[in-house]
């Protein structure tokens, strides 16, 4: 079974050479620190970065250079601002490779929830609602099961939905997922340790399992 | 075309009850908080407020929802500020949650003269609901509507006396395109310089843009999440 750390060290190996990502607020903004060093990637900040870089040393924190997730950040030479008009212009016009993000539920058509939930939570859809609209590749992190035990990869999203037919992969502490266009999650890679009855358990949704399944190389 | 007036007070003296207003700022980064400070003082009420975040308890727009000022709240992610989940959560304020990208492109929208903007941000959600959907070349799109706001009121690091402004680093976020978007801009700048003194290539803001400006004072610059790294 893999812990936060694992997950984004799992993540970090989808991401290619020249790719412009855009990392979510939590376990995925924990992918950054295992992006190889051999590979070129540029980092999105929604509020309006490109070129973001590693938090900043103590006492040369800058309260005008924040991430999305406002916690101080750097930025790496090379790096751009923009105004969040043209931010989202250019998730909107898919200039962004890879979005990697969080949720409370994926649906097995690649629907998600992460913004709400009624009567209980309301923080809003910050960005997130336009990312999963706009990217044609998006990965989400996150813990299998919610704090009742109960599966986050679901036939169908109870919680109001962030976007439709959208997630096309899943790395959770369990095992890493496709999400197939014709419904239901495939798996891929089982976390060390992890038994396919484990993830069978697990799982809410259409679990599609061919052949004998690896486990991950991290 | 002599824009400064002379501070905060004197910039919102006609904002009444039951306006709208932008607000610049992406969380607590590049906040007009002259602006902010001056409204808690004068006391306006009723006022819808469209801004990304809703500040924390204590600083940014948080200040006038303890004030309860604001009827309604329109903004992308509030999930850090407690009075703005218990006024929201027994009703005392209204609240319309949009993605942040479509409130900044409706923000644009306004700017540039367009009525409308075409998204695919909520197709499928509770955010398209009773909304126009059109679609282009096999994808569906909500047709968003350019905002309208009495006052815009925005942060810039530096402005010169006819209204031109340059923002810094992601201090920048919704401010030019919410400077954009008022009938009326108020800029309240970190240094307030004369024309010639910024360099036109590199300006931001067009000052055509901008009705008021002046030189804010005490910036406390709050940071929400001091993060850090260890020295090797």
């Amino acid at each position: 079974m893999l812990d936060k750390e694992g997950i984004a060290k799992r993540i970090a190996k989808e991401i290619k050479d020249g790719y412009y990502v855009n990392l979510g607020i939590g376990i995925p903004t924990l992918v950054a620190n295992y992006i190889p060093h051999n590979i070129d990637v540029v980092l999105q900040s929604e509020n309006g970065m490109l070129g973001m870089g590693p938090f900043p040393f103590e006492g040369e924190e800058d309260a005008d250079i924040i991430n999305a997730g406002k916690q101080t950040i750097t930025m790496l030479p090379g790096a751009a601002i923009f105004d969040s008009a043209m931010s989202f212009g250019m998730i909107r016009a898919k200039k962004v490779n890879l979005t990697i993000l969080g949720a409370m539920e994926v649906s097995e058509n690649g629907d998600i929830a992460s913004w709400k939930i009624p009567g209980k939570m309301v923080k809003g859809m910050g960005g997130a609602m336009d990312l999963v609209a706009s990217a044609e590749n998006i990965i989400v992190a996150m813990q299998h099961q919610n704090k009742h035990g109960e599966s986050k990869l679901l036939p169908k999203c109870l919680l109001p939905l962030t976007g439709i037919n959208c997630v096309k992969k899943i790395v959770t502490e369990l095992a890493v997922f496709d999400v197939l266009p014709e419904g239901g999650f495939k798996l891929l890679e089982r976390a060390p340790g992890v038994s396919i009855e484990q993830i069978k358990n697990a799982t809410g949704g259409k679990l599609i399992i061919e052949g004998d399944v690896p486990e991950m190389i991290l | 075309m002599n824009k400064v007036v002379k501070d905060a007070d004197e910039a919102i003296y006609d904002i009444e009850d039951g306006m709208t207003l932008m607000l610049g700022g992406f969380g607590l980064c590049g906040l007009p908080e002259n602006c902010i400070s001056a409204l808690v003082r004068k006391g306006v009420k009723d006022l819808t407020c469209i801004s990304n975040n809703a500040g924390v308890d204590d600083f940014g727009i948080g200040l006038m929802l303890k004030k309860r000022q604001v009827k309604k709240m329109v903004a992308s992610y509030v999930g850090e500020n407690a009075e703005f989940e218990r006024q929201l959560l027994s009703g005392e304020m209204e609240v319309e949650l949009i993605p942040q990208g479509t409130l900044a492109t409706r923000c644009m929208a306004a700017g540039y003269g367009m009525p409308a903007i075409f998204t695919p941000a909520g197709i499928g959600t509770e955010v398209a609901i009773g909304k126009e959907i059109r679609n282009f070349n096999g994808k569906d799109y909500l047709m968003e509507m350019a905002f309208e706001a009495d006052f815009a009121l925005v942060k810039a690091w530096k402005g010169d006396t006819m209204g031109n402004l340059v923002f810094r680093a992601t201090a920048r976020n919704f401010n030019p395109v919410m400077a954009m978007a008022g009938k009326v801009t108020i800029a309240e700048v970190e240094e307030l310089v004369q024309p010639g003194e910024l360099d036109p290539d590199h300006i931001h803001t067009p000052g055509i843009y901008v009705h008021r400006i002046f030189q804010g004072t005490d910036y406390e610059k709050r940071i929400e999440n001091k993060t850090h790294r260890k020295k090797k």
